[in-house]
């Protein structure tokens, strides 16, 4: 579809590549973002990359609106297509059928399409998985596009990198859920979601992670800077674990000792279109060697 | 020091807002009436974005331990420094040990205490905001509380002279409980009914009862989405879509049920179809409109919403100008 430039009230400005979720629309987002950051337009905020669209933010005291749509619009037409981009590998430590996140799901059962199973039995059986462990190992498995950042600071919307067939999908909640853990790692279309904080949420429960994605407070030291972990690009890898390794990554984070396992690697999109399942497991291998 | 001897209903720190972090989730926050909040630093000589507290509905109590000058703007409640009552939108003289105690508001929501110096707690990515839903910022990013202890700045070298300067009753926001808003529509109002969107525009709504500093639900007609298959990834709803991010202003229908508008501790992005934003000077009003206040909006495009902007700021300079002349001529001038 063409691109859709429109005015988000008179300190924003929304450009919709797609309505359809797909990597490729998501690159070409980052890539037209970034280019937008290069030039440092005047009056320019920041820019918010999405899914498939993205936000500008303004100051239209320094730039008149008409004029910054008119140099978004030569910036698309000049954009390359991205060949290589900054893309880290994070190691999300995951206690999939969790007690927290299953005692959650039942205290909202009114709220849910199946509330006599746990939400992860409901979306394994949707989608076609005969098992727990069968479903847990496909949720796992592939890594996740972080292809959004937002909501409230930290949570980021992963895109499996799997093909469209065999992406695990999941309806959102009947009716909201007023409460959901810290750190509770959900799915909800095609997305996965980990809860940054305590709060609402309508995607379907899963699992707990240890680890904090989001830290007000700075304590650990990869999240000094920014206060989150999640970068756009990231490639986020679920590792299923146990309740000893659970508890015991818990107690290095209260101490402030834990570090993120990460890895930055170079991601070059065209070649990942080639063989995806391929140049993904060739960077898993590369960066096991780190 | 001010010290904090009773939180009141809700009462936080608040500055110009924090920006530049949109993109990590992380919305502006900020004094939800602007104009209030700036022309309180006006009056009380301090820089526009200086920090203030921002009370809502029932105020706080707080103590000085240090001359100061305050005042308070924004909603109408009533306000007393050691029991006796003092004008609002007026610059007092506070002495070391002297309280001010402030009531419940009667029109209007939020109301602004400013103090010259500004609270001088340490800035978070560039503001002393107080963002609630991610406890950030602020004080420990919640809600003050008794025992609460506030630095403040410098006072500036003429205080004495800040004494009783005031703003002029002409210039007072009117705080009607009924507010027109002006929206540029748009943004994924692609997928609403042609009659739908028409009935947004005509429609009265009503401000419920969850209207807080993150979004103000509104109660009023449903709404129809036009009928389509799913894109991937959108959502099985016909108001969901793929994930785009949010303006602050914004407005979104799930379900069709109800409108959410998106305040200044906005969700950044989410999945339901946003169909407009509001323009932004129009927020600082719909910040004093209690539940139950009456509202409609009114389509602008981006020329009309640029000419509201320059008639906002034009007022606010207005003010300036009238406490300059103010300082030059004193109160019983021309």
């Amino acid at each position: 579809m063409a691109t859709r430039y429109d005015y988000g009230g008179d300190e924003f400005i929304f450009v919709d590549f797609d309505i359809e979720m797909s990597l490729e629309v998501n690159f070409r987002v980052l890539s037209v973002c970034q280019e937008i950051e290069r030039q440092r337009i005047d009056g320019v905020i920041e820019v918010c990359p999405a899914n498939a669209s993205y936000l500008v933010h303004y100051d239209p005291e320094a730039v008149e609106p008409r004029r910054l749509v008119e140099l978004l619009r030569e910036i698309e037409h000049k954009a390359e297509h991205i060949e290589s981009l900054s893309s880290r590998l994070v190691d999300i430590p995951v206690l999939y059928d969790d007690p927290w996140t299953k005692e959650c799901a039942k205290r909202f059962a009114d709220r849910h399409q199946d509330p006599s199973v746990s939400n992860l039995e409901y979306l394994m059986a949707i989608n076609g998985y005969s098992s727990k462990d069968e479903f847990i190992a496909a949720h796992s498995g592939t890594p996740y596009w972080v292809s959004m950042i937002g909501f409230v600071p930290g949570t980021a919307w992963g895109f499996q990198m799997v093909a469209r067939e065999r992406a695990i999908q999941a309806p959102k909640y009947v009716r909201p859920r007023t409460d959901t853990p810290e750190r509770a790692v959900s799915h909800g279309g095609v997305f996965l979601a980990i809860y940054p904080v305590r709060g609402p949420g309508g995607y379907q429960l899963l699992g707990m992670t240890p680890v904090p994605i989001y830290d007000p407070t700075a304590t650990l030291v990869d999240l000094r800077e920014r206060y989150i972990l999640a970068l756009p690009g990231d490639r986020w890898k679920l590792r299923p674990i146990d309740m000893d390794e659970f508890l015991a990554i818990r107690a290095a984070v209260e101490a402030g000792t834990y570090r993120y396992r990460t890895v930055a690697q170079q991601f070059e999109p065209a070649r990942y279109f080639r063989d995806p399942p391929g140049y993904l497991k060739r960077l898993q291998i590369e960066a096991a060697g780190c | 020091m001010l010290n904090v001897l009773d939180g009141g209903l809700q009462t936080t720190v608040q500055d110009a807002g924090r920006f530049g972090w949109y993109h990590i989730g992380m919305p502006p926050a900020g004094a939800m009436d602007q104009l209030s909040f700036r022309v309180g630093n006006r009056l009380v000589g301090n820089a526009d974005g200086a920090a203030a507290l921002e009370i809502t509905f029932a105020g706080p109590v707080v103590e000085t331990t240090e001359e100061a000058v305050v005042a308070v703007t924004g909603a109408g409640l009533d306000v007393r420094v050691n029991g006796t009552r003092v004008p609002r939108w007026v610059a007092h003289r506070l002495r070391p040990g002297d309280q001010v105690a402030c009531g419940q508001a009667e029109r209007g929501v939020r109301a602004y205490l400013c103090v010259a110096g500004g609270i001088a707690i340490p800035p978070l990515l560039g503001s002393r905001s107080t963002y609630l839903l991610a406890r950030f910022g602020g004080v420990e990013g919640r809600r003050l509380q008794a025992g609460d202890r506030l630095p403040v700045g410098p006072v500036p070298p003429q205080a004495e002279a800040l004494i009783g300067r005031m703003i002029p009753s002409r210039f007072l926001p009117a705080l009607p409980r009924d507010v027109e808003l002006r929206i540029i529509m748009g943004l994924c109002s692609y997928r609403l009914t042609a009659d739908s969107a028409g009935e947004f525009l005509a429609a009265t709504w009503e401000v419920s009862t969850e209207a807080d500093r993150v979004g103000y639900r509104l109660r009023g007609p449903a709404l129809r989405f036009r009928d389509r298959e799913p894109p991937f990834g959108a959502g099985s709803d016909a108001s969901n879509v793929v994930d785009v991010g949010y303006p602050v202003g914004s407005v979104q229908v799930p379900g069709g049920q109800e409108a959410i508008l998106l305040m200044r501790d906005a969700v950044t992005g989410g999945g339901y179809a946003t169909i407009g934003t509001v323009i932004h000077c129009d927020l600082d009003r719909l910040a004093q409109a209690p539940p139950g206040s009456k509202v409609t909006f009114r389509s602008v495009d981006v020329d009309e919403a640029m000419r509201a902007r320059r008639e906002y700021r034009a007022r606010i300079a207005a003010i300036a100008e009238s406490l300059s002349l103010f300082d030059r001529v004193g109160l019983f001038g021309p």
